[in-house]
């Protein structure tokens, strides 16, 4: 098990060796990285929205109910719904639902060109696939989450506010003095710089398992689960790794 | 001129190729043929580079494509083009950008001589205009094959690959597939290399036929021969179909 974890990981790196030489033409990875910027960026701007939305209001609603003391000001909800947002709903949450969306998304359109031969006819055409292929789409992941977690952060705030007004269980005007107090910017880049590494991860992995898809329909099907399981492993893995270096 | 010596490729404990040697004349359609698992198709990927094999050497035009390093056989594969069997086309791409892409890749032209080359290749093919802006997905195999040709002869190459290039198509549009991969062949002077397990493309299009048989090559001749050849090994491959019995029986008669 240990060894095929080894051989697994040796062929992921050389892969990204692989996906990292030399462009064969810049103009047509600079097209490639708008349509990926399109196909894997722009198209989940809906799916975030309406998730942050809905997640900034439970948390709302559960912090809340939890610190329901005449003691404690709704000042103190606001900034518990606001530095969990930003620190790990908006970049970790967001980012697992966007490996089940974009990652697989991702291993299954590989899958499928691998097992139509469409990489071999770029390879025969003197085209470096995982260069071509998998290069536009980590530089759009890499461009767009951040973009995208930016906007949860933003969509979370604004559903945990309408949620705590609506549902009257704070003052409007304490909690949103509580999004405003004692705001670390810092914050900020610790989330958008953990959402870079797993933007990183998403798009990486993913493309490995699509990459390496030997086989049919069934064989791109079941890459595209493991990719979301191991996409899944490693976002958890890193999300504590860089907590533990960042925040300490 | 396409030169094979020697080539050998061994797939774990399985000798899948046991040292072929062939030469592939220019301006002629040298179809492989044989049963499946003879080794065909990893002789031809042997060929055009997609597997590299363990012993023995491509030359193309004399020059040594196995020895290349992967820079100089990139230049050298845009001589190159090939039609794969399920025919390959970018399915991202509409019928023009399929046939436009590697000129936007390797070529200098200016946008209206790339339409130009682009409504050459798919006229050549007879691909109707309407087709131009449709996604692969919504042509006929036969169409998509007709498309996968036009992209493979854009950068008007020295060397044309065929990949069962009647898999799955009726035996009508067979006929019209071959015969196009004949003109085309002729008409630029192209090297090409079929690889195919349909006796009707030997008749039509065999210039140059290569018989394999377990990884190993066991005759060679032209189409015609074929059917008059004693060989026990083409005997065995061609005629165990009824059809072809008949087709040898009329013609000693």
């Amino acid at each position: 098990m240990l060894s095929g974890f080894l051989r697994g990981l040796g062929s992921y790196f050389l892969f990204l060796g692989a996906v990292l030489r030399r462009p064969e033409s810049w103009r047509e990875y600079v097209k490639s990285f708008v349509r990926e910027t399109e196909l894997l960026g722009m198209s989940s701007i809906p799916l975030v929205v309406f998730i942050s939305l809905f997640m900034g209001a439970v948390l709302t609603i559960q912090t809340a109910i939890n610190l329901d003391d005449p003691f404690i000001p709704d000042m103190y909800i606001g900034i518990a719904v606001r530095e969990g947002i930003i620190l790990e709903f908006a970049p970790t949450i967001v980012s697992l639902i966007l490996a089940g969306k974009v990652g697989s998304n991702i291993s299954s359109s590989l899958g499928t060109m691998r097992v139509t031969e469409q990489m071999d006819a770029l390879q025969i055409m003197g085209i470096n696939p995982a260069s071509y292929l998998v290069l536009p789409k980590i530089g759009a992941c890499l461009l767009f989450f951040p973009i995208l977690v930016v906007f949860s952060i933003f969509m979370g705030l604004l559903g945990g506010y309408l949620a705590g007004d609506w549902l009257h269980l704070v003052n409007p005007d304490s909690f949103l003095l509580g999004y405003f107090d004692e705001f670390r910017p810092y914050y900020i880049l610790y989330s958008l710089t953990k959402t870079t590494v797993f933007a990183f991860i998403i798009s990486s992995i993913s493309a490995w398992y699509g990459f390496n898809v030997r086989g049919g329909a069934v064989e791109v099907g079941k890459a595209s689960t493991q990719a979301v399981v191991a996409m899944s492993f490693s976002i958890i893995l890193f999300n504590y790794i860089l907590t533990d270096v960042m925040l300490q | 001129m396409i030169e094979v010596r020697g080539i050998k490729k061994t797939f774990g404990d399985q000798a899948v190729l046991k040292g072929i040697d062939m030469q592939l004349a220019p301006g002629q359609c040298n179809l492989i043929i044989g049963s499946s698992g003879s080794g065909k198709t990893v002789l031809l990927k042997s060929i055009v580079g997609l597997i590299t094999p363990d012993e023995g050497q491509v030359l193309l035009d004399g020059r040594d494509w196995t020895a290349m390093k992967e820079q100089d056989r990139k230049e050298l594969r845009q001589e190159m083009g090939m039609v794969f069997q399920a025919s390959a086309l970018f399915t991202s791409l509409s019928v023009e950008e399929n046939v436009r892409f590697p000129l936007d890749f390797f070529s200098q032209l200016s946008a209206a001589e790339k339409k130009e080359r682009v409504a050459f290749c798919l006229d050549r093919v007879r691909i109707p205009e309407s087709a131009l802006k449709k996604n692969p997905a919504e042509l006929s195999g036969g169409m998509q094959k007709r498309v996968a040709i036009a992209r493979a002869i854009v950068l008007n190459p020295k060397y044309l690959f065929c990949d069962e290039p009647n898999s799955g198509l009726d035996p009508e549009t067979s006929i019209v597939i071959d015969q196009l991969i004949q003109e085309i062949t002729r008409e630029f002077g192209m090297t090409t290399v079929v690889n195919t397990h349909d006796m009707n493309s030997v008749l039509e299009i065999g210039d140059h036929v290569v018989l394999l048989r377990h990884g190993y090559k066991v005759w060679e001749g032209t189409g015609p021969d074929i059917l008059k050849s004693d060989d026990q090994e083409v005997v065995d491959y061609v005629f165990r179909s009824a059809l072809f019995k008949r087709v040898r029986s009329a013609m000693n008669k």
